[in-house]
């Protein structure tokens, strides 16, 4: 068992559809999720990542096994129980950023405070202080359209810690960004891990990030096939390379 | 969530455009119809609604305003002599032939009735004035009909029934349901015009007047004891026999109103439509409001404050538009009513229209899979 597990899976699986259309694209996961660490969820395309990210955060039911969060059985939750976990315990990072073009910076971060119940007044102060956290003070009147890739990202991340969650979860955040700025987000992600002491959960096809997890969690055809520590994968990066 | 509402819908100027095209054109479309219907409606029972009688007495049978059917006069001075009758008018309706100045033939619709008289008088006089009906010839025509009845103005002679005839006034809006305009005569000179053939007598319907104190059941009970051949109605059972005769009975109604409920039916549909693309153009973002933790309850009032807002917009810029239409029909020959219940009614539609459509645009978006919101 893992120290500090803030998400705990166990035979985690899912079928999309009924009968003959049915498809299971995750058997048998078991998982624990810890704070303080950026983990790394890799794997072919289908492999089930997005899948198994959607239950972690609890906007998709498993078809079966147990899901764990904060030590809160959500799997037993009734199904107007799950806005309030995600919004207590969960931010998520999207890759095609899926901010409000008809807002700015600081109103798109204030949006998810405002989801939160907070004031107007309360909402927009504590907004513009994520918003300078990520490093985009000066953009905070922008509108998306007006930003680049990589500052829509971090607008983004801004709005998943608007609820101060223990937990991120990302989906592919850096595939839509150039190197650089793909650099940045990862950066500030591994520093919400590692300074903030989150649990962030990141899903990636780009070997560039590789060496930023702590751990990396293979998946193929909806299964855990292998998983390694940060370390782990730099030496068998190298022995690639090499 | 009130700001977030408000963005979207100004943010795309041309969606919002769109929508309120919907809106408004929805929302005229239905006054236009109903507006039409019951300008109809008030034309057909007019002149039975401004007669300022309480009761109005017709020959057995004659179920509605403008079907001829004439009785005796001896009726009349039974009327006269019935306890709980303050007032007791002869009234004539007939269809005549009107000749204009350049010979052409008209059909007009001469309404008789004693000049000076409490009831029955033409209303809304706007040139000359309905006492001048005493005077030698002297008629009132309707200034909507100035062109089909080829009469300018005061003093202009024409003929009817062969019957010198010379235009003492104009009334306005005073339409006719058919197409033969009223035209105001004194009961005295409206014999001459239509030269009733029925060997019954001269009196088209006798209006009376209750004296204070006298019920208007009352007074109907009482001229009933009395009087044989005849139906008795109240001036509101004969408006609404007369309307309910041309709309139901006649078809021409129906076809108005079903034209109006076509109108509502498309509106509603034309309303639906548009709201429930604007709600699907923003199905993203409303699946990361959900990802995000909102509850259903600030999605609906997210929507809903979308809907209230297009609708309060729409209907407002409907009303300028409806006005005009409405002032123009005026010097028309279908006028086009607008009363204030129907404002009223048309601003508690709209909102209910645009709700609605959110509502279904609402099932949409609370059933989303919030895992759309991963697809790339
Ligand atoms: N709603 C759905 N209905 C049916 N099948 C689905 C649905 N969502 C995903 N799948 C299938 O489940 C499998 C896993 O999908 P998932 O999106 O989790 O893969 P992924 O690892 O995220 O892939 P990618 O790298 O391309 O994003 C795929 O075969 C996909 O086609
Ligand atoms: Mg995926």
């Amino acid at each position: 068992m893992r120290i500090g597990a803030v998400i705990r899976t166990k035979g985690i699986g899912k079928v999309y559809g009924e009968g003959t259309a049915a498809f299971r694209a995750l058997s048998d996961v078991d998982l624990e999720i810890s704070s303080g660490e950026l983990t790394l969820l890799m794997g072919p395309s289908g492999s089930g990542k997005t899948t198994l990210l959607s239950i972690l955060g609890c906007i998709l039911r498993a078809s079966g096994g147990s899901l764990e969060i904060l030590g809160e059985r959500a799997d037993q939750l009734a199904e107007g129980e799950l806005p309030r976990i995600r919004r207590e315990t969960i931010g998520f990072v999207f890759q095609g950023f899926n901010l409000f073009p008809a807002l700015t910076a600081l109103e798109n971060v204030a949006l998810a405070l405002d989801v939160r119940g907070l004031r107007r007044a309360d909402a927009e102060k504590r907004a513009a202080e994520l918003i300078r956290e990520v490093g985009l003070a000066d953009k905070s009147d922008s509108y998306p359209e007006d930003l680049s890739g990589g500052q829509k990202q971090r607008v983004a991340i801004a709005r998943a810690l608007a609820g101060d969650p223990p937990i991120v979860l990302a989906d592919e955040p850096t595939a839509a960004l150039d190197s650089t700025s793909g650099k940045n987000v990862i950066e500030l992600l591994r520093r919400l891990a590692h300074e903030h002491g989150r649990a962030v959960v990141m899903v990636t096809h780009d070997p560039r990030v590789l060496s930023y997890g702590d751990r990396i969690i293979h998946l193929e055809d909806g299964r855990i096939v292998r998983e390694e520590n940060g370390a782990e994968q730099m030496e068998s990066a190298f022995a690639v390379a090499g | 969530m009130g700001l977030l509402a408000r963005r979207n819908l100004f943010h795309d100027k041309v969606r919002f455009a769109v929508t309120l095209t919907g809106i408004v054109f929805a929302l005229v479309l239905i006054i236009i119809q109903f507006g039409l219907f019951l300008g109809f409606t008030t034309t057909t029972s007019n002149n039975i609604d401004h007669s300022n009688a309480d009761v109005w007495i017709v020959f057995h049978g004659v179920g509605y305003f403008d079907t001829g059917r004439t009785f005796s006069e001896r009726k009349f001075y039974q009327v006269l002599a019935t306890p709980g009758v303050a007032e007791a008018e002869k009234y004539m309706q007939a269809f005549a032939r009107w000749q204009r100045p350049d010979g052409r033939i008209e059909n007009i619709q001469i309404i008789g009735v004693r000049p000076g008289s409490s009831m029955g008088q033409p209303w809304d006089v706007v040139s000359g004035s309905a006492s001048a009906l005493k005077e030698e010839d002297a008629i009132l025509v309707d200034e909507l009909y100035r062109e089909k009845l080829g009469v300018q103005k005061i003093g202009d002679r024409v003929e009817i029934g062969g019957h010198r005839a010379r235009v003492a006034g104009f009334t306005r809006g005073i339409r006719s349901f058919t197409t033969s305009p009223f035209v105001y005569a004194s009961f005295k000179n409206s014999l001459d015009y239509t030269n009733p053939t029925s060997s019954e007598g001269d009196v088209g319907y006798i209006l009376v007047k209750a004296a204070t104190g006298v019920s208007v059941e009352e007074l109907k009970k009482n001229l009933n004891v009395r009087l044989t051949d005849v139906d008795i109605y109240t001036t509101a059972e004969f408006s609404a026999k007369t309307r309910f005769y041309w709309m139901f009975t006649t078809g021409a109604g129906l076809a108005v109103l079903t034209a109006a409920l076509m109108g509502l039916v498309v509106g509603v549909a034309v309303v639906a439509q548009t709201i429930y693309a604007a709600t699907m153009d923003h199905i993203r973002e409303y699946g990361t409001l959900k990802a995000m933790g909102a509850t259903n309850s600030y999605l609906y009032r997210v929507l809903i404050e979308q809907a209230v807002w297009s609708a309060v917009l729409g209907y407002a810029l409907a009303m300028i538009v409806a006005h005009f239409i409405v002032a123009s029909s005026e010097k028309g020959g279908a006028v086009i009513l607008m009363p204030l219940e129907m404002k009223l009614g048309m601003f508690v539609l709209a909102i209910f229209m645009c709700v609605v459509a959110a509502m279904v645009s609402i099932n949409k978006v609370t059933r989303l899979d919030p895992a759309m919101v991963f697809r790339g």
